[in-house]
């Protein structure tokens, strides 16, 4: 216990970096995951902006890259982190790995969700000559807003998870911090510690979404 | 008939679909050609399967016809691609069975929305969706989410929605199947009100004889894919010359006799059991009383039923007739040479 306490430093340093990892994991990946997702739901054959082509490309693309472990992920998308952000270690490395694989989980979640719509109701938008765009935007995505808002909770849990990986690359956080710390020290204090604080984290997230999703579908 | 333009013109209109993997072609729509009077409430009522939901998405454009011609007032729909069929489906409202109201927004929010689809400012959107939730009664649930309606309510809401752009021609996709019958009725008066009041062009398809009877002037019959028969609900029901036709009437009016019913009246009654068509006239069931007194025939009612269509009636009556045979012959005879339709219900 006496570790942990001069180890607090290191401690509020490695809950700051899991916070900046996962926001701006489920940020980015959950906007380029909106967009995948969309993708895949208006460009599937008999939707409202049906092309095999991009349905095709788009959906082999998720199954390819969403089956892989993070970790080997992590791995494999070195020479495009180099590419765009310039290192392969670091919680930047890490956090932009994590982003993409969130994006892909989200895209399906998008996508599940969305086809979930009532066919009814973007016939309806569809009689009052409304144009396929305006349909996805303002018709299918706010009818499908509740389970929606549901499965981004649920992705920012699994990249909590997902953040627990850093340390293997350098990004740090509080997997790191549990295994470094707690562990290989045998201070099995620090390591409950450690998981309490993802817990409390886990169950903030949780209640945000569930009370968002609430509002959404007013139940 | 019909003496007014017309406002719905379908012409030699097929529609397949092709089913499954292997390819099966299934027609929806088999050469159907039908013509929907401007002003007119036009129904169109066929069993499940009969291709209604498709002919009415064809007039919207929502479905195109494999061959033949659609055309909505002088605009022939089949000719438009689908960027151009969106301009006109804001003259054409739409209700459905399971009205298919938007349940991200609210009642307000509903009506409102074809009015944003078509560009018209908040003001303008304001008043009209206070005007159309006033003509449907519900202003006092503008606020309201569509869950928090009973089913008549939600129907409502998707007439004002239909109505918001003042279209000239209302769809209704089976708009009453998913209420009780009471409520039913409402939404048919208030569709009544809509073409009445509006001078709205309704089609409407069905499955239920009573919603044709209820606000319908002319009706076309649908079996198969094919229109069985067209015309004036009176004479097409009145006076039905296809089965399919007869069939919704003797479903609707249960006027004539099961063969179960049959079967029991003829254990019961051992005379010549004839079924008549009720005929619209002043004085029929007396004329039919005198014939058979003077032909010595006593004539005893033991089924029927005598129901209206358009303010006429129609229905039928089933007798016992007993007496000399050549006399009941002659009665017979006697009625048919005056046009009345005479039904012998042999064993």
């Amino acid at each position: 216990m006496d570790e942990f306490v001069t180890n607090l430093p290191v401690f509020r340093e490695a809950i700051w970096q899991t916070f900046y990892i996962v926001s701006i994991s489920v940020a980015a990946g959950g906007l380029l995951g909106l967009a995948l997702g969309l993708v895949l739901y208006a460009t599937r054959p008999g939707s409202l902006m049906a092309n095999r082509v991009v349905f095709i490309t788009v959906n082999i693309l998720v199954n390819v890259v969403r089956p892989i472990p993070f970790v080997i992920f992590l791995t494999a998308i070195q020479p495009l982190m180099l590419v765009s952000i310039g290192t392969t270690i670091g919680t930047d490395a890490v956090t932009f790995a994590l982003s993409l694989a969130a994006a892909f989980a989200v895209s399906r979640i998008i996508e599940q969700n969305l086809v979930a719509v009532e066919p009814g109701v973007i016939e309806a938008a569809r009689a009052a000559g409304a144009r396929p765009i305006s349909i996805l935007l303002t018709v299918v995505v706010p009818e499908a807003l509740g389970p929606v808002i549901l499965g981004y909770t649920f992705i920012f849990v699994g990249v909590v998870d997902m953040s627990a990986q850093a340390g293997l690359f350098g990004g740090g956080g509080l997997g790191d911090f549990a295994v470094t710390y707690g562990s290989q020290r045998y201070n099995w204090p620090v390591v409950y510690i450690t998981v309490a604080t993802i817990i409390v984290i886990v169950q903030a997230g949780q209640f945000v979404g569930n009370a968002l999703a609430r509002k959404a579908l007013r139940r | 008939m019909p003496p007014a333009p017309a406002h719905v013109r379908l012409t030699g209109v097929t529609k397949t679909f092709t089913r499954g993997r292997n390819g099966s072609r299934v027609v929806a729509l088999d050469d159907v050609s039908l013509e929907v009077a401007k002003g007119e409430v036009f129904g169109v009522i066929g069993h499940s399967g009969a291709g209604k939901s498709t002919l009415i998405r064809l007039i919207n454009g929502l479905e195109s016809p494999t061959s033949g011609q659609v055309h909505v007032g002088d605009q022939e729909i089949t000719a438009l691609a689908e960027r151009d069929r969106r301009a006109v489906r804001r003259d054409i409202g739409m209700i459905f069975q399971q009205f298919n109201l938007f349940r991200s927004r609210t009642v307000a929010g509903n009506v409102a929305y074809p009015l944003k689809v078509a560009g018209v400012d908040r003001r303008e959107r304001d008043r009209r969706v206070a005007r159309l939730l006033d003509f449907v009664g519900l202003l006092d649930r503008a606020h309201d989410h569509p869950e928090q309606l009973s089913g008549g309510q939600k129907q409502r809401v998707g007439i004002a929605r239909a109505l918001a752009t003042e279209p000239s021609l209302l769809l209704a996709d089976e708009a009453t199947s998913a209420l009780d019958p009471r409520t039913t009725a409402e939404v048919l008066a208030l569709l009544g009100r809509v073409n009445h009041e509006m001078g709205v062009t309704i089609v409407l398809i069905t499955h239920e004889l009573d919603v044709i009877r209820a606000v319908a002037d002319r009706v076309a019959v649908m079996e198969g894919g094919r229109i069985a028969e067209t015309g004036t609900v009176y004479d097409v029901f009145a006076h039905p010359r296809t089965t399919a036709a007869a069939d919704f009437v003797r479903g609707a009016l249960r006027d004539r006799p099961s063969a179960e019913t049959l079967e029991r009246l003829r254990r019961t009654h051992s005379g010549r059991i004839v079924t008549v068509a009720v005929r619209d006239r002043t004085g029929f069931q007396t004329a039919l009383a005198t014939t058979f007194l003077a032909h010595n025939v006593a004539a005893d009612i033991i089924f029927g039923g005598i129901s209206e269509l358009q303010e006429r009636a129609v229905g039928s009556l089933t007798f016992e007739l007993t007496g000399p045979a050549g006399g009941i012959d002659a009665a017979l005879a006697a009625l048919r040479a005056d046009g009345v339709d005479v039904t012998e219900e042999n064993a």
